[in-house]
């Protein structure tokens, strides 16, 4: 290779470097501002070496999963309100309005809102997060075990 | 060892090259297409839990990857652009540089189709949606970068500097979903693991993958093709050429 054309080359390559390096530095710098939700425990514990937790009146996003058997509507409203947990602690989240369609119990979900309390947060928008496996309903229930039916909600009053 | 790519510096040669390629690149975009979505859209089973929804699948995820395949070869002409100094090179990246844009639009149109009935939301600002926007820009940037300058020499310079540096986006597209908490599901196909999508549903999925290079071969050839006649219209290959037809 000439002489001319390695300098040049040269210089491409420590200018992806370089920027590589910088953008890979900033990104590790806002990481946790990156991420899109907290997750339960980190709310309940506070996030990070520092266990910096959020304040209440907070707007933030939370991410978990449905703990099955807790959703609980409201009969004559849109109200509903369910818990979250990942591995720790749980989270209540309360929400005025329709659940998207793969909204289950057991399923994960991320929802945006305002922290109340320290473990409740009242959501303005809940979002479900679905898994990057995909397979027939019937090759699911044999790997699996699951069956998927309209999942059943408690209602607050007995009827 | 790249003595027998030199003769492809030359504008005639490579004409020809993309002659002969076009009709191979044609041939696997249509019939991978219809076999495809044939397969994809009416014969593969229904998902478990998305049902019919997740069919768009067999258009986002190719048109995603390609997006990315299409940027990573216009930054390797880039690269070949600048170091060697080689026209073609800078005419294959402003030939690709539109259909990769076009890939990146269908994979964000298709993404916000699917999220609104699934997620719940058309769009949202995580990690793996922001990068792959940014990545729609960094295309538009290349294109506008080189037709800013009155000068096409110095405009195919600055945009073959903005393809190569805009690379470092594209690790960072693919390892969002692992790095950061995101809305958006970690990626399927390269999850080397036996039940993160089922066969049924992998074939044609790899098929459309497939007939998706095919259209962004055909289109980036027949663009470069004319790019190439453009530059060298005065030539005496390409009056010939006319004359011929």
């Amino acid at each position: 290779m000439n002489p001319r054309r390695k300098k040049r080359l040269f210089a491409v390559v420590a200018a992806v470097f370089g920027i590589g390096a910088s953008v890979g530095l900033t990104l590790y710098a806002l990481q946790e501002n990156i991420n899109l939700f907290y997750t339960p425990s980190e709310l309940v514990e506070g996030k990070g070496e520092l266990k910096e937790k959020p304040q209440i009146g907070q707007k933030l996003r939370i991410g978990g999963m449905v703990v099955p058997g807790s959703v609980e509507r409201d009969e004559s409203s849109l109200d509903v309100s369910f818990k979250l947990i990942d591995t720790g602690p749980m989270v209540t989240i309360r929400y005025r309005g329709i659940l998207p369609d793969l909204f289950r119990e057991g399923q994960g979900i991320v929802a945006q809102g305002t922290l109340v309390e320290t473990n409740v947060v009242e959501a303005f928008e809940v979002l479900a997060k679905h898994d990057e496996e995909y397979m027939p309903s019937e090759v699911a229930e044999a790997v699996k075990g699951i069956k998927h039916e309209k999942p059943k909600y408690n209602l607050n009053s007995e009827n | 060892m790249w003595k027998w790519l030199h003769p492809y510096a030359k504008a005639e040669r490579a004409y020809q090259l993309c002659n002969t390629l076009l009709p191979y690149f044609a041939v696997i975009a249509v019939v991978g297409l219809l076999v495809g979505w044939v397969w994809g859209l009416a014969y593969a089973p229904a998902d478990y839990q998305q049902k019919d929804s997740y069919r768009i699948i067999f258009i986002h995820v190719p048109s995603a990857i390609w997006s990315m395949g299409a940027y990573s070869s216009m930054a390797i002409a880039a690269i070949i652009a600048l170091v060697w100094q080689i026209r073609n090179a800078e005419l294959a990246v402003i030939s690709i540089a539109p259909v990769g844009a076009a890939m990146t639009a269908i994979a964000l149109i298709t993404g916000a189709a699917w999220g609104k009935p699934m997620w719940g939301a058309w769009w949202v600002w995580d990690a793996r949606l922001t990068s792959e926007l940014i990545l729609l820009f960094l295309y538009f940037g290349v294109l506008s970068l080189y037709h800013a300058f009155e000068d096409k020499k110095s405009g195919g310079r600055a945009a073959c500097i903005l393809a190569i540096v805009g690379v470092v986006n594209l690790p960072i597209i693919h390892f969002s979903v692992e790095w950061w908490n995101t809305l958006h599901q970690g990626s399927t196909i390269t999850k080397f693991d036996t039940s993160a999508i089922d066969p049924s549903m992998l074939w044609p999925l790899l098929i459309n993958i497939v007939a998706f290079a095919g259209v962004l071969g055909v289109v980036t050839l027949i663009r470069l093709k004319n790019e190439i006649l453009r530059c060298e219209q005065h030539r005496p290959w390409v009056r010939e050429l006319v004359n011929r037809g």
